[in-house]
């Protein structure tokens, strides 16, 4: 894999979360990934730029997403960030649970977690940003961890 | 996302096709199911065989399309599932929850 970096600063709106997960879909399928984990990477960034856009900053078009793309020492990583109130991680549910089956929402970070090898979040008050990895060579043993 | 619905011996089949994501395609889903719905149309079977994509927001409006539908007195099943949705109701635990068929006929039947 060769080592890149490619950023984006995108606005508050829709269009970010499906240019968010075209820009995935295509950086993966250069990093060498196959389909189906090309599939999982977009959908895990899909996910965290819906967090990002909704949840994080509002839709308010004053604030924006950045998103950036690295493929390093074997890895792709991909940090996407917002400038909202940062996330409670204490209210995330678990949408495994039998109360929240048939909840609407939620089950975004779940997701994520499903689908990268690697999870980092790191809400703050000016924002929360979200690092999601995926080895090139999938987890080695014990390496995979979703930290909250 | 696009439907079309039809009749089947009472049960509505709703076929839909492209992606149920957030904004468009779950809007469109919601719309649907409610519409039929209000019409009386109690017996609605989802055929998601040419969705070829559903994220967590779809996710969530078909469990919403399901618990409505009951609420109303009816059923809401899936028919077809693609290998992909068919992964993402596994792993949200989601197929507990729906009844699902890859028979058209079966699932017509299933409604009496």
């Amino acid at each position: 894999m060769t080592e890149q970096r490619v950023s984006y600063t995108l606005d508050s709106t829709l269009e970010t979360v499906d240019s968010a997960e075209q820009a995935a879909s295509r950086i993966a399928s250069e990093a060498g990934f196959d389909d189906d984990e090309v599939m999982r990477i977009a959908m895990a960034v899909r996910e965290a730029a819906v967090n990002a856009v909704l949840h994080g900053n509002a839709y308010d078009p004053g604030k924006k997403v950045s998103l950036a793309f690295e493929q390093t020492g074997g890895n792709l990583v991909i940090t996407i960030r917002d400038q909202g109130k940062g996330l409670d991680l204490e209210k995330i549910p678990d949408p495994l649970a039998p109360e929240n089956l048939l909840k609407t929402s939620g089950r975004g970070i779940f997701l994520i977690r499903s689908f990268m090898d690697e999870v980092h979040i790191s809400p703050s008050q000016t924002g929360t940003e979200i690092k999601l990895v995926k080895h090139v060579h999938g987890p080695s043993e014990g390496v995979k961890e979703a930290s909250q | 996302m696009k439907t079309s619905t039809r009749q089947v011996d009472g049960v509505t089949i709703v076929d839909c096709s492209g992606r149920i994501t957030l904004g468009e395609g779950s809007v469109i889903l919601k719309d649907v199911v409610r519409e039929l719905l209000s019409k009386g149309q109690k017996k609605i079977l989802l055929n998601l065989g040419d969705v070829n994509y559903i994220d967590s927001s779809g996710i969530g409006e078909l469990v919403s399309s399901y618990t409505t539908t009951n609420h109303n007195g009816g059923q809401l099943k899936l028919l077809n599932q693609t290998k992909k949705i068919h992964d993402l109701l596994t792993i949200t635990k989601l197929l507990t929850v729906f009844e699902s068929f890859d028979n058209e006929d079966a699932a017509v039947a299933s409604f009496k």
